[in-house]
């Protein structure tokens, strides 16, 4: 680690609109290491991938590669300067095969024309030399997400193998399927390649990383060995001031929580699981209880959320409503057991946007009438304006598009949507995210007051002050996996819950 | 304060959904009278409405009712491309009964071809329904199955000849007077207005407008969306089957190998110069109804004003792509842009006045 950086960036700056999104980041990443680029969503982790890689052009600063300083026009020069990157998402062409994804855009040619037969031998070579032993000549496709991760790492690393850039390469792998695509990293760092490695999972970011940097709000927070920095430091680093804001906020203005009574649970999960999403988890609530859901993006939340409403299909577990067995296996089924779910996704997942606030307001309802039961446009004008002004969703026409509501707004209409449909339960993932301060205290206050009359409230958030203020009792989840769930009482402090996130256990 | 509210008052209207199908339809009949000077002349002959403008409508008939099935369809964003084969078959069948009854001419033979007709289609529009909402199948390949097939299918019933049929109760579908008025525009504006009632007073219409506007939270909402989807393409080969039985009936005859030919095309073209998009989400049948109508005026102005027979294809394509360009905001906003930039270079353009220019 004497040696000199590969790749080394100083003061790296890059502005979109309206937001600094790097501002003056140093980074330097040294041959034969696995880094970890580190920093809560919205930190510049991407972006500054994509400076390093060309997509964006730097707006200060300077980016040096082997000694020398280097300016970008676009991926295909960083890629043949040395630097390649395997996205999240596997961007190669599932339908060609294997030899031809390796080689696509640089097929080896003989007089002007592809040499099928050279192009096989050194696929089938190189994809040897991975320890994969798979058919070349198959369609891409045939492989799990998993082959095709290392398909895309093969096509890269023989591409150009000085900077090797892995962006959450293993969010959809399962565990197996990630500790082969470590031995295939841990090689190529023997061979003297840098690794850039970007991972929500804590886990794995302490078994494969040699250092990280830590990325906060589009600014540097630091370098770090892995073995100088434990999780429950690098956490607090990641979340950074707003710890010590948030103890203050818990403290202060914690809500009076009075826990439901009685231990009859309106639904109880077992073992419920689904592979590559969810392992296996308990999770029972009371009539009136608040939940809250806590853990990293990328932790499992989501996924929980949706095979208690049916979005997904569970692989195995069990589900009791109202202590009896019940098979969710649709959306449909669970609004007809009495369960809401508001997605974190309003735009994709939530909203028509072409429709009006009217009619995505009275849709849920609708929907479980069926199209021959319609609501009269009375009752329709009736409703929406009721909860337009309970909810104080501006502007205040029930016939405006709801795409061109702001964010906050339109969160206030998917929850419209849900309540008059008067559910037993109700799923909020993310409720607040990227709503303003004022749209934020009101959600919240209107949770509360809907558990205060018996509901009960599942509550995901990225959030953990706002977890804390709302729920009796925190889920934790870690690397898709549910490990505590927490009493909230005067002891459980937002410290505890991300000690808990680090450490995989209750603390 | 009074032009500015008159402007404000134009610029609501241009916003109005069927503003500019209608523009374009007025535009076509008034070009119209430029040739034919008696072109809106209505007179009675023998108790019958006769006039161009009732032609339009007796002639557009059969489009607007393929043009009302394919307006659902699209709305879930889907495509029918076998209605026209729908057509044919439907014809062909009622036809084909007709022909070998005893008695051509009675009430029950009618009624009868009418029933196998439209039983017919309610199979084929289970057969894509079922393709497309149960198997997933991209709807312009699972209907292109029968749109090829089906042309084979009617060929086969015909056996390839043209069956003809004299039956006067027949005839009254397609070629017969009611009221003075021709059966066939009666029938289609009953269907039309069916059409209107079934989705606007029941929920249909804001549910097929949510699983065409975001299929995803539509399911997540608990909408029955493979149902749904299934029932509009049995809609759409009923309405086919029906303009099949007036195709067939005004002439008397079926041909298995043209009747209803490209009309999937024309049917389409009119659903989206009716304003419903492509991609899914909220429809107009009046827009449907307009932009139907607007195919049909095009089609009889050729003749009237007599474009040479080998330019009309190249004709029909001119004005469908300035209806299309009159149609798209993008086009008018530049089109309003390089009208202010001419008249005053320097002064900014305020950013809301794009529709201003064309809609003044």
């Amino acid at each position: 680690m004497r040696q000199q950086p590969v790749l080394e960036v100083r003061g790296i700056r890059k502005e979109f609109p309206g937001v600094v999104a790097l501002d003056g980041v140093d980074f330097r990443l040294f041959p034969g290491e696995v880094h970890a680029l580190m920093g809560e969503n919205g930190a510049g982790k991407s972006t500054l991938i994509k400076v390093l890689t060309g997509v964006y052009p730097a707006d200060g600063g300077e980016v040096v590669l082997a000694g020398q300083r280097v300016r970008f026009a676009g991926p295909l020069q960083a890629q043949q300067a040395g630097i390649s990157t395997v996205y999240q998402e596997v961007n190669l062409c599932p339908n060609l095969s294997v030899a031809e994804n390796i080689f696509i855009g640089r097929e080896p040619r003989r007089l002007g024309l592809i040499d099928w037969a050279e192009m096989r031998r050194r696929a089938a070579e190189l994809v040897r030399t991975m320890e994969l032993d798979i058919d070349v000549t198959a369609p891409l496709d045939n492989y799990s997400i998993a082959i095709q991760q290392l398909v895309a790492i093969v096509r890269a690393v023989d591409a150009s193998a000085r900077v090797l850039i892995l962006d959450e390469p293993t969010s959809s792998l399962d565990r197996e399927e990630v500790s082969r695509l470590f031995t295939v990293m841990r090689r190529l760092r023997d061979q003297g390649v840098a690794v850039l490695f970007v991972s929500h999972f804590l886990d794995q970011i302490y078994e494969i990383c040699d250092r990280m940097t830590v990325l906060r709000n589009g600014r540097l927070e630091g370098e770090y060995l892995t073995s100088e920095l434990n999780q429950v430091e690098l956490v607090s680093r990641m979340i950074g001031a707003e710890l010590a804001g948030l103890d203050q906020l818990a403290g202060g203005k914690r809500r009076e929580r009075s826990a439901p009574t009685g231990d009859r649970a309106f639904l109880r999960a077992q073992g419920l699981a689904r592979k590559g999403a969810v392992e296996p988890y308990d999770l029972a609530i009371r009539p009136g209880e608040v939940v809250g859901l806590a853990g990293l993006l990328g932790s499992g939340r989501t996924e929980a959320a949706r095979l208690l409403f049916g979005a997904d299909h569970k692989d195995r577990g069990t589900v009791r409503i109202d202590d009896a067995e019940t098979d969710l296996r649709s959306p449909r089924d669970a609004i007809g057991h009495g369960i809401a779910f508001c997605s974190e996704n309003r735009k994709t997942e939530g909203l028509v946007g072409e429709l009006t606030v009217r009619e995505n307001i009275v849709l849920a309802l609708q929907a479980a009438r069926g199209w021959a039961r319609p609501l009269s446009r009375t009752t329709q004008d009736k409703l929406a304006l009721r909860w337009i002004r309970a909810l104080d969703i501006r502007p205040g026409d029930p016939e405006a598009l709801v795409r061109n509501l702001s964010g906050g707004n339109q969160q206030k209409v998917l929850l419209a949507r849900w309540l008059i449909t008067d559910p037993k339960l109700l799923i909020l993932d993310e409720p607040t995210r990227g709503i303003d301060i004022g749209a934020k205290a009101e959600i919240q206050k209107l949770v509360a007051d809907l558990a205060e009359k018996g509901m009960a409230v599942l509550f995901i958030s990225a959030e953990l002050e706002e977890v804390l203020r709302l729920s009796h009792r925190v889920g934790v989840l870690r690397d898709r996996r549910m490990v505590a769930q927490l009493r909230n009482d005067d002891a459980l402090t937002p410290e505890r819950v991300l000690a808990t996130i680090a450490s995989g256990a209750e603390q | 304060m009074t032009t500015a509210s008159t402007t404000a008052r134009a610029k609501a209207l241009t916003r109005y959904r069927l503003f500019w199908p209608a523009v374009v339809l007025a535009v076509l009949l008034l070009a119209n009278l430029a040739f034919t000077s008696d072109f809106f002349a209505v007179h009675i002959k023998d108790g019958h409405l006769y006039g161009s403008t009732v032609d339009i409508l007796h002639f557009g008939a059969p489009l607007i009712l393929v043009s009302l099935g394919m307006t659902l369809v699209i709305a879930t964003g889907g495509i029918d491309l076998s209605v026209g084969s729908t057509v044919a078959i439907a014809g062909a069948l009622a036809c084909l009964h007709i022909s070998e009854a005893a008695d051509p001419a009675s009430p029950g033979t009618v009624f009868g071809a009418i029933g196998i007709a439209l039983g017919t289609a309610v199979l084929l529009g289970v057969a894509n329904g079922v393709l497309v909402a149960r198997l997933g199948v991209q709807p312009i390949i699972a209907t292109l199955i029968l749109m090829v097939a089906g042309r084979g299918v009617a060929q086969l019933i015909t056996d390839g000849q043209i069956i003809t049929v004299t039956s006067e109760p027949y005839k009254l579908i397609g070629g017969g007077y009611w009221l003075a008025m021709p059966f066939a525009i009666l029938l289609s504006g009953l269907v039309a207005l069916l059409t209107a009632l079934l989705t606007r007073s029941t929920a249909l219409g804001l549910l097929l407008e949510s699983v065409g506007g975001n299929p995803v939270a539509s399911r997540l909402v608990g909408i029955r969306a493979m149902r749904l989807v299934g029932l509009v393409y049995v809609f759409s080969a009923l309405c086919a089957a029906v303009a099949g039985l007036m195709v067939s009936s005004n002439v008397s005859a079926a041909d298995g190998n043209n009747a209803g030919l490209w009309i999937e095309l024309d049917a389409i073209l009119a659903v989206v110069i009716g304003g419903t998009s492509l991609n899914g989400g909220r429809f107009s049948i009046g827009g449907t109804v307009l932009g139907a109508l607007i195919i049909q005026t095009l089609s009889t102005t050729v003749y009237t004003i007599g474009i040479p027979p080998e330019t009309t294809l190249v004709f029909k394509a001119f004005v469908v792509i300035t209806v299309c360009l009159i149609q798209s905001p993008n086009f008018r906003a530049e089109v309003a842009r390089r009208g202010a930039g001419r008249r005053s270079v320097d002064r900014p353009r305020p950013a809301t006045t794009t529709n201003r220019e064309v809609g003044a």
